[in-house]
């Protein structure tokens, strides 16, 4: 069970939390003006890296907010945990 | 290859088994060129190997596993083997398997040990009834036996269960009875074995780390880290690792790979007679041969290839079958285990061409991977061979997610309302 | 009796009655199963997994692979596949020998053994694929099944109670020897908050056998339990190291009150794994004869437990301790027949020591047999030849009747290893050593290797074992040296290879003292290495872990919550069936005396029809959506157009997924320019709220919009039928009549109590929902009951609530819509704002396969016959030969207010095909004629509800 640093809450346990997909994926400010391959690109294709991944969670039991965390998918540590609208912070090396 | 059976046993057996040879070649490296490179030796790998080379007479095949053939979630699962999927594209392709399946260990003369035990869904409230009445009415048309019982009549088929448990009660279930397991290992060894047999090569320890394309865009060679192979049809079987060697060709998958955990209890005498699941309280069971229950849970939440999952995952669903047979809470937890499985958007496979010419993919299988191992191998070879998708594959092309053309057997078992 | 007359920690005062296989015997507190066996004398105690061959008692403690027994405690408590080594004696113990009929002496299965031959490794693989396809499910594999397993599952629910705690500590120290003691003590001492567990019931560890320790033991953990800030688990194994220090625990309580176990997840600042070593057997042939044990354990026996578990023994030895295990038991009284020390010379001192006492040495000496049958008796003593093994030619008997082995020590890093630490070789030590770890976490002692020293490496202990006949390695699962060979020359070259085609290390044991050897066989045969070998993954469980620990409290109506409506108890108390729709109950029907469900259906879609009914619909999910941007949230969000919707009017609302299928729907009520109420389907009250939060927070945090749950703040009763406005009538205050049309909504009282008041309809007729705090639920209720007694108000349930629906074509999420239905599909275009140029899955609609006309679209269906009820889930087909699905159906009912069957389905172009037969499958007859009709049955224009 992983330890997730809420960046509003802290420390909570993972069962309070809910993944929710990759991070900075914007949507189209004009979805009609994209061909259905470039829809699909948004809709369902993802980069699913083996490595730092950068990832939504909600602390769905707790504050309710959604947050984007930098979490490396082979150890499945977290090098940060950031609000959204935030930069996202560069892997460690 | 000498022939396995019960007189070849027995007079090894007065040899001291001295005269058995390697089940399968197992060249060290590569040789440089090869007709069809098979990226992953698991068993879709192996089997896909193995009808390029029987049903298509494909010259030159190398079949390349970054670690030990079958180490990926060929053996990592909980061996179910059934074909009662609602939409008809889904139902042919696993009842392609289950066809194969039943005749499969005289075909590659290797016991997989095919067990058509009988494989029983649950339904726990009326949404699963009509969900499942569903199912049974699409496969009866389809030629797909499933059948529904009421409560009685799936604790008649499955003794230990308890229909009456207070919080989700068995309301009845959908059996299909040419379903069941087989013995996972031997699948991959039993493919590996007739692949080699037919001049395919098995390069295990080997790493795809790049994939490169001509001019034209199409594949021309790929990079390992046993040297460059010069090769015009690459197909990728690599399961939990698809994103990654995709990408080495530039494709962005429409993939997510997340952890999926397994167990097992220690071994017990006869018990229980045939493969009970439950998606409404996530518990998946059987007994192995050796006597173990073999349980399967749900995924965890998160993507990784870290092949471990959390331990409240394992709580979750041993809840479940300590709820559905509750003469199982004094039996032991003996080993766990954890996979990755590439999940698409619509929980159904990707089986075919791809965008870069000469390359060709089988990817996606979610937690339903083994059960299609022979028909996924039989389809996706003949998709490679001829350049142009096998008829029972062809649902399952890459751009259906372009078109919307999506095969969405999750979202037609969902609970709403 | 082999027990000893004194010495020990077991309490002579207090004798303990047990039985095994029906005899009685007797041990003392402080006994395991396994030492008060071997003190009555007792060694053949179990059978082999494949060739049933006999096995005693191995070893003494978690790492033993023969000694399982079935342990009964009465009903619903018998537990297989016990280790014996690991069970506290009890007064009344029931212990059981397994796997051998028609008993532990004369085992049938035994004959087995004499085609072991035949049944090498895998030789399953190789054979019954005939005759006949179906030959090995149909034929061999029963006859495999019933000679595999071990013990029997338990027959009957365990009627014992099983706990589970999270906890936090700052150290956690795993291991009650002496460095998890120093270390336990070490940081409480500096003012850490501690827990220190251990698998066994008394603390010591190695130290329990070490009589001179003793005292220094007791002092230490008289000033552990002095200190507040320490937490003592004994008899509980740390099995689960996860990431961030998370590790679960096992705890064995075994309480009077029927509380067994307790599973502890305990997230610790550092841990500290002082796991101490395992010591290593010995291949060769026969070495699995009941009376062949670890040496070690041997000591054990005589110093912590006063056994003497042999009265002439013979010892191999390959590292130093054997020989303090010989000294050990000859001091208790044992005559040691000989020392076969299999390394070139003994060491001098421990030589000298050895002549001191008389005892044979015998160097560079292996075993090349053994006798016996259910107990050893003798063994062949035979010098290593070059290539290391027992030279048979020139072998000398020696009578024993107790054989100990000492192939030296493996350091137990399963739980480092879990915890992804690396593991290194230590070619000193010939051990894998905790290396770098990625935890928080520390070894010591034995696991981290600390005051181990070297003996015979293990590929020299297994050298030339693997030409030898019957030289086990994993005794549970009979697999030799010899089946390790053939695997490695049939091609399974990788150690995970070789552990699958044998079952080495997959045995109850999980491989404790087996997967070393089987890295030595494979690295001899190799010409390999061990660490270039590799090694298996360490994976939890570190021992064998109950179901029911993992289960805890969840069972039963705890299993998962019950989530119940605010008139649930009065539905109970009027006899209401239910049904479950995902964690609610729901009241399904209200039968009266001599009603079954279908004629309550029956009668209460006629008293909506014809009068009113009343029905409980709290279990809608509800948000508030808030804020001055609340209109134009919700216009991105839902197909519909919101901005103009008027204040206190409302409109039935659909949501999308983005790709375009329907999510959700309910009716959105607009209280204030700022605030509306909107409303979700049962099961998808949380779903909606998370995926309008997702795009509150991230897609849209530019509005003012803010989102409550209030699904349980209101309970909602629904009033349907013509009569539904004069039961209301009498109880509402402050409302307009006048300007409250179909589609209005209004804050007002209605019994006195605050409410919010909807006039919609799910039924066609006259309808409200009256929204009440879920508090005021049952009052409102009663008053309304009272108030519509003399117009025939009827309650209803969610049975009749969906024949009612259907009559009007008016789709159910989840029921019509399985996630592949468009708007168009379920006929639904028309809610779509036609000026919109976006919302959540507009772009999906138009992608090629949304286009396509032969979609499945949501009509009517009713039987030609007028009598036959077609199944939901019926498949639609063009003929009743057809084996080419059209479409389904959706829902079907007996409509008593129709008089005949009537159903929904989608189907393919069903729109253009009105009066067409199709036909609906039917599983135990001919598929059933219907008419294709328009999704409605019942006042197509809509009049009643304007009424």
């Amino acid at each position: 069970m992983l330890l997730i640093h809420c960046p509003w809450c802290g420390d909570r346990a993972e069962l309070e939390f809910r993944h929710c997909g990759e991070a900075h994926l914007v949507r189209p400010a004009d979805p009609a003006a994209l061909d259905d391959t470039q829809w699909a690109a948004y809709l369902a294709f993802r980069d699913n890296p083996r490595g730092w991944a950068r990832e939504r969670w909600r602390h769905v039991h707790g504050c309710g907010r959604f947050f984007n965390a930098l979490r490396h998918t082979l150890t499945d540590r977290f090098a940060a945990t950031y609000k959204p609208g935030e930069a996202w912070p560069e892997p460690p090396i | 290859m000498n022939g396995f059976g019960a007189f070849r046993l027995l007079r090894e057996a007065l040899r001291g088994q001295t005269g058995w040879e390697p089940q399968w070649r197992s060249p060290e490296r590569p040789q440089p060129t090869y007709d069809v490179v098979i990226i992953g030796g698991g068993g879709h790998g192996l089997a896909t190997a193995y009808y390029l080379a029987k049903q298509h007479r494909v010259g030159r095949i190398a079949v390349l596993e970054k670690g030990w053939i079958g180490g990926g979630n060929t053996g990592r699962n909980t061996t179910i083997i059934r074909s009662n999927y609602l939409f008809p594209e889904s139902a042919a392709l696993y009842d392609h398997a289950v066809q194969l399946w039943e005749g499969l260990s005289q075909e590659l003369n290797y016991n997989v040990m095919f067990s058509p035990r009988g494989v029983l869904m649950l339904a726990h409230n009326v949404h699963d009834e009509q969900s499942f009445r569903r199912h049974v009415h699409a496969n009866r048309l389809a030629g797909v036996d499933n059948e529904w019982l009421d409560a009685e009549g799936c604790r008649a088929f499955c003794p230990p269960l308890d229909i009456h448990q207070q919080r989700y009660p068995v309301v009845g279930g959908a059996l299909q009875r040419r379903g069941g397991v087989a013995r996972h290992d031997a699948v991959a060894w039993g493919y590996a074995r007739a692949a080699a047999a037919l001049g395919v090569d098995i390069v295990q320890n080997c790493e795809v780390i790049g994939i490169t394309r001509g001019a034209d865009g199409a594949v021309t060679a790929l990079s390992t880290s046993k040297g460059e192979i010069r090769t015009g049809k690459i197909g990728v079987v690599a399961a939990g690792s698809t994103s990654l060697v995709m990408a080495m060709a530039g494709v962005r998958m429409p993939l997510e790979s997340f952890p999926l955990q397994a167990l097992v209890s220690e071994p017990v005498k006869p018990v229980f007679p045939c493969v009970v699941m439950s998606n409404t309280v996530h518990a998946y069971i059987s007994q192995s041969d050796k006597g173990e229950l073999v349980i399967g849970a749900g995924t965890d939440q998160y993507p990784s290839y870290s092949q471990a999952g959390g331990v409240q995952i394992l709580s979750h669903t041993l809840e479940a079958i300590c709820e559905l047979f509750p003469m199982f809470r004094r039996m032991r937890m003996l080993r766990s285990w954890g996979g990755i499985v590439d999940t698409t958007s619509d929980r159904s496979p990707i089986i075919g061409l791809t965008p870069v010419p000469g390359l060709f993919v089988n990817c996606g299988w979610g937690t339903g991977g083994f059960k299609a191992t022979p028909g996924s191998g039989h389809v996706f070879a003949a998709t490679i061979a001829r350049g142009e998708p096998h008829p029972i594959a062809a649902p399952f092309s890459l751009d259906r997610f372009a078109t919307g053309r999506l095969i969405d057997e999750a979202a037609a078992a969902a609970v709403a309302h | 009796m082999t027990r000893l007359a004194s010495g020990g920690r077991i309490d002579r005062t207090r004798p303990l009655h047990f039985s095994f296989d029906g005899r009685a015997y007797t041990g003392y507190a402080g006994d395991t199963l396994a030492s008060a066996l071997l003190a009555n004398g007792v060694h053949l105690v179990g059978r082999s997994f494949k060739y049933h061959r006999p096995r005693g008692i191995f070893s003494a403690g978690v790492e033993e692979p023969n000694a399982l027994v079935e342990i009964d405690r009465g009903p619903g408590q018998r537990e297989p596949n016990v280790r014996a080594t690991v069970v506290p004696l009890v007064e009344g113990l029931v212990a059981r020998s397994q796997n051998r009929w028609p008993s532990l002496r004369f085992d049938l299965a035994a004959a087995a053994g004499l085609a072991s031959s035949v049944l090498g490794a895998g030789f399953y693989y190789k054979t019954f694929l005939g005759p006949g396809r179906d030959a090995w499910h149909k034929r061999w594999e029963p006859l495999i099944r019933r000679m595999a397993g071990l013990g029997r599952a338990p027959e009957a629910p365990d009627p014992e109670r099983y706990a589970n705690r999270y906890a936090h500590a700052e150290v956690l120290v795993v291991g009650a020897g002496p460095a998890g003691i120093a270390a336990a003590l070490r940081a409480a001492e500096s003012g850490a908050r501690v827990v220190l567990c251990d698998e066994q019931a008394e603390f010591g560890g190695s130290l329990l056998a070490e009589p001179d320790a003793w005292p220094q033991l007791a002092a230490d953990i008289a000033r552990l339990r002095a200190n507040p800030l320490v937490t003592l688990l004994p008899r509980t194994t740390a099995f689960s190291y996860g990431l961030q220090n998370f590790v679960a625990l096992a705890q064995v309580i075994e309480a009077a009150n029927g509380l067994r176990e307790r599973l502890w997840q305990l997230r610790a600042g550092r841990v500290v794994l002082a796991t101490g070593a395992l010591e290593r057997p010995i291949p060769f042939s026969g070495n699995d004869r009941p009376g062949v044990m670890l040496a070690d354990a041997a000591r054990q026996y005589v110093l912590r437990w006063g056994v003497l578990p042999g009265r002439n023994i013979a010892a191999l030895v390959a590292h130093d301790t054997g020989y303090a295990a010989a000294f050990a038991l000859q001091d208790a009284g044992a005559a040691v027949a000989a020392v076969l020390e299999m390394r070139a010379t003994a060491p001098a001192a421990l030589l000298t020591e050895a002549v001191r006492r008389g005892i044979r040495v015998l160097p560079n000496h292996g075993i090349a047999g053994t006798r016996g049958g259910h107990r050893i008796t003798g063994l062949l003593a035979a010098p290593r030849n070059g290539d290391g093994a027992p030279d048979a030619s020139r072998a000398t008997p020696v009578a024993c009747d107790l054989l100990l082995m000492a192939g030296g020590w493996t350091p137990s890093v399963h739980l480092f290893s879990q915890a992804r630490g690396r593991l290194v070789w230590d070619s000193a030590l010939d051990a894998f050593l905790p290396g770098k770890a990625r935890e928080a976490v520390t070894c010591a002692g034995a696991c981290a290797g600390e005051g181990l020293t070297p003996g015979l490496p293990v590929t020299l202990l297994a050298a030339g074992s693997a030409r030898a006949p019957k030289a086990f390695i994993d005794p549970q699962n009979d697999v030799t040296t010899r089946d390790i060979a053939l695997a490695v020359r049939e091609g399974f070259r990788s150690i995970e290879h070789v552990k699958r085609y044998t079952t080495n290390g997959m045995a109850t044991d999980q491989g404790k003292t087996s997967n070393m050897l089987g890295l030595a066989v494979v690295a001899g045969e190799l010409g390999r290495s061990v660490p270039e070998v590799g090694l298996t993954t360490f994976r939890a469980p570190y021992t064998p872990t109950s179901f029911g620990a993992f289960a805890g409290r969840h069972r039963g109506l705890l299993f998962d919550p019950v989530r119940t409506a605010p008139l649930h108890d009065w539905a109970v108390g009027q006899g209401a069936l239910f049904e479950p729709v995902g964690q609610w109950q729901r009241a399904r029907a209200f039968p009266q005396a001599g009603e079954d469900m279908l004629a309550a259906v029956a009668r209460e879609c006629l008293a909506v029809r014809n009068a009113v009914g009343i029905f409980d619909a709290s279990t809608l999910g509800k948000i508030e959506v808030t804020g001055p941007d609340a209109a134009l949230f919700l216009e991105r969000c839902y197909v519909n157009a919101w901005q103009k919707l008027g204040i206190g009017r409302c409109r039935y609302g659909l949501l999308l997924r983005e790709d375009g299928f329907i999510y959700d729907d309910g009716v959105v009520g607009r209280i204030a320019a700022d605030r509306f109420h909107l409303t979700t389907t049962t099961g998808g009250a949380a779903r909606v709220l998370h995926m309008l939060e997702d795009y509150r927070q991230t897609e849209f945090p530019e509005l003012q919009v803010w989102l409550t749950s209030t699904t349980e703040h209101w309970g909602v009763i629904a009033l349907q039928g013509p009569r539904a406005r004069d039961v209301l009538t009498p109880l509402v205050e402050g409302l307009d009549w006048a300007d409250f049309p179909h589609m209005a909504v209004a804050e007002c009282r209605v019994a006195g109590v605050p409410a919010r008041l909807f006039r919609v309809s799910f039924s066609g007729e006259l309808g409200f929902e009256v929204n009440v705090p879920a508090s005021q639920g049952p009052a409102v209720w009663q008053a309304l009951l009272r108030s519509g007694t003399p117009h025939g108000i009827t309650p209803y349930g969610t049975e009749t609530m969906h024949v009612l629906r259907a009559e009007k074509g008016f789709i159910i999420v989840g029921q019509e819509t399985d996630g592949t239905v468009t708007p168009d599909d379920a006929g639904l275009t028309w809610l779509i704002g036609k000026a919109k140029t976006d919302f959540i899955g507009k772009r999906s609609l138009v992608r090629p396969e949304m286009l396509r006309p032969d979609r499945r679209q949501l009509v009517g269906l009713v039987p030609r016959d007028r009598s036959t009820l077609p199944d939901e889930g019926a498949q639609l087909i063009a003929s009743a030969a057809s084996r080419v699905a059209e479409g389904h159906v959706t829902s079907a009912y007996r409509s008593a207010t129709v008089g005949h069957p009537i159903a929904l389905g989608l189907l393919a172009a069903g729109r253009a095909r009105l009066g067409e037969t199709i036909f609906a499958t039917n599983l135990s007859g001919p598929a059933t004629p219907m008419e294709v009709v328009a999704p409605c049955f019942v006042d197509p224009k809509g009049e009643r509800l304007r009424g």
